[in-house]
């Protein structure tokens, strides 16, 4: 059993005194920020990010997903107890967790979330430990032309299943893959866009777009509603569920993950669309739909096994093809390729004890929140509670040393102030950060592949749709792109997104 | 004929205004050909892409209602971005230990429930310690505790 002695050398590595501490620190760190209110995982991985550079490579990865999942799980827990979901893949959590919260069941509501969110977690990485490498060994017979499609593909449903306006997200999505690649260029060595400044030389840092965006962006959004940030809690208690409750949430959960693990490997999906996507299969499949949205124990249960397994198997497009599939996965690439590992299907075999300890360590993660967070309830109260006035200048000085401490050059700051001020007057007009993110990861890699392709098909463009792998998934992204202009896919798409509001 | 104050109106400009000055700014970088691109190819087209996706989201302004941009609320934008320009600006002259607590005020005096207060300079005191235990010793962060006007 060859992946028996893989998952051992994960073991070994993600057992390492020092990588079980990193990941302690993560998840605890990620909880921490991930439950204050309007800071959601992708603008606490940003900050997070200048403080794992240091760290060897796997450290720092165990590190960072440690972070997403505590992000995630505490952004739940605003959801369940204060109604203010941090990101919008706990919006679904809040509808039934907030009500349990308000009916008395606090306590039972959160255990449920945890609960729900190890099961899947589990389930998710012995997804990962299989597949990953099956992927990976196909992706390495690809050619640029098939990378080129796959990155096209991958755009074109990140475009389909992001949130908001088709046509702002191809857009922001232009806008990302501009900004991309602004620096030298690899092949000539050519400045572009550079204004003359050396600090653009190496083109922008994607920690910078990502604080400026998310992290100060969203600062400005915040402080548009303050009014409504009046925050009530309620009594945790009742922590343990009952042997009643337990039984209830099996069927939910198994649902879920499901949903979750398969929703989590498309391009697009992740955690966000999993968590909407199983709980409107929960309330349709139920006997009794009419609970719902007033306290149901499957609400809750259910959207957040999704939401963990997508979370989790998000990560095998961003492993094996070095794709990323939303933001989050954007920022884990970022922090390969400045740990120096260029991200693709060869991660695999050139960095072992990375990827399998990784894959372990995720399960390790999701034990330890479960240990963690339960017990530490009465912390992340107290966190939540801290008023917005007093977090956001936090924030804001967090953000620009973290960004100062990229190249220890205050220009960054400069830019990321730049960045956050257009985060939001874009967000202004519909056109949503995630995509432009996504854009700006992507950028130099669709180039190089774009550059390369052509090279080899002497400048034929054709060749995309001869090459059997490429033209297949140029058609699946062409019949996405139909799909969603179909009048009838496009009402069903708004239906699912109208929940969100 | 619709109003010139919605989302598409203002978004497509901004597509047509950033798509146009990439053409621009790319003018004398190198096209190359289609099997040999240069350093100008691949921007051109993305810009010309976006340009495309302007016009479309201009036309869409004008044939069908869209909703208005909602107000844009300054005073944040003005504090908040303000207090970290300030902090790019002065943090080499002042050092970290003045403009930080210089920047934290300014940006929270961008929430209108900031009020100059014991409590609140309290925390801004403990915030600036905390960064500069932090970031400084502990992590290492090679930024000056106090600037070049303190003799750092």
């Amino acid at each position: 059993m060859d992946i028996l002695s893989d998952l051992w050398l994960g073991a070994q590595t993600a057992f390492s005194v020092w990588n079980l501490l990193y990941c302690l620190l993560g998840v605890f760190l990620g909880t921490a920020i991930g439950v204050l209110p309007g800071l959601g995982p992708t603008a606490t991985i940003a900050m997070l990010l200048p403080v794992t550079f240091g760290l060897p490579p796997e450290t720092a990865l165990i590190m960072l997903a440690g972070i997403f999942y505590g992000a995630q799980y505490g952004g739940s827990t605003t959801a369940i107890l204060v109604n203010l979901p941090g990101e919008s893949s706990s919006v679904v959590t809040a509808l039934d967790g907030y009500q349990m919260a308000r009916n008395g069941q606090a306590g039972t509501a959160l255990a449920t979330a945890a609960i729900g969110s190890f099961a899947a977690g589990t389930v998710a990485t012995v997804l990962i430990a299989f597949f990953a490498p099956a992927l990976s060994a196909v992706a390495l017979t690809f050619g640029p032309h098939e990378y080129f499609s796959l990155m096209v593909l991958g755009l074109v449903a990140s475009i389909v299943l992001a949130s908001g306006s088709l046509l702002h997200a191809v857009g922001m999505v232009l806008f990302g893959l501009i900004l991309g690649l602004i620096g030298t260029d690899i092949n000539s060595g050519e400045m572009r866009f550079t204004f003359g400044r050396f600090e653009l030389a190496d083109g922008i840092s994607f920690v910078i777009v990502a604080m400026g965006v998310f992290g100060l962006g969203e600062i400005l959004s915040n402080l548009e509603n303050e009014q409504g940030r009046s925050v009530t809690l309620s009594k945790v208690t009742g922590l343990m569920p009952t042997r009643a409750d337990l039984k209830r949430m099996v069927a939910p959960v198994t649902r879920g993950t499901l949903i979750g693990s398969v929703l989590g490997i498309l391009p697009g999906g992740g955690a966000m669309l999993a968590s909407f996507a199983a709980y409107a299969l929960e309330k349709k499949s139920s006997k009794t739909p009419e609970r719902f949205g007033k306290g149901a124990i499957e609400g809750v249960a259910a959207p957040e096994a999704a939401n963990n397994a997508g979370a989790q198997t998000s990560f095998i497009p961003m492993l094996t093809l070095g794709i990323p599939s939303n933001p989050v996965m954007a920022l884990m690439i970022g922090a390969l390729i400045m740990q120096g590992i260029q991200p693709g299907p060869s991660v695999i075999e050139e960095q072992p004890v990375l990827f399998w300890g990784l894959i372990v360590s995720m399960w390790v993660g999701n034990l330890m929140l479960l240990v963690l967070n339960l017990p530490l309830i009465g912390l992340w109260v107290k966190m939540i509670s801290i008023p917005y006035g007093f977090l956001f200048p936090a924030i804001v000085a967090f953000c620009a040393i973290g960004v100062y401490s990229l190249n220890n050059a205050t220009f960054d700051i400069w830019l990321m102030a730049g960045f956050g001020f257009a985060g939001y007057l874009l967000r202004k007009l519909d056109c949503e950060p995630a995509p432009l993110l996504l854009g700006f990861v992507l950028g130099p890699m669709l180039e190089e592949h774009l550059r390369r392709s052509m090279l080899v098909s002497r400048g034929d463009a054709t060749t995309f749709f001869t090459r059997p792998i490429s033209a297949i998934l140029l058609l699946l992204a062409v019949l996405l792109i139909v799909s969603i202009l179909a009048p009838a896919v496009r009402q069903k798409r708004e239906e699912a997104f109208t929940d969100e509001d | 004929m619709h109003s010139h104050r919605t989302k598409d109106f203002w978004a497509g400009a901004v597509y047509v205004a950033l798509g146009g000055a990439t053409i621009l700014l790319a003018r004398d970088l190198p096209m190359g050909s289609s099997a040999r691109m240069g350093a100008g190819y691949f921007p051109i087209v993305l810009s010309g892409l976006l340009i495309v996706i302007g016009l479309v989201s201009l036309a869409r302004s004008f044939l069908r209602p869209g909703e208005w941009v909602e107000r844009i609320h300054l005073r944040p934008a003005l504090f908040v971005i303000g207090a970290t320009c300030f902090f790019a600006a002065t943090l080499e002259w002042l050092g970290l230990v003045v403009a930080l607590p210089i920047c934290i005020l300014i940006a929270a005096a961008g929430s209108r429930t900031f009020r100059l207060n014991l409590e609140t300079l309290a925390a801004t005191a403990g915030l600036t310690a905390f960064c500069a235990l932090v970031f400084i010793k502990g992590l290492g962060v090679p930024m000056p505790m106090f600037g070049t006007l303190f003799g750092g």
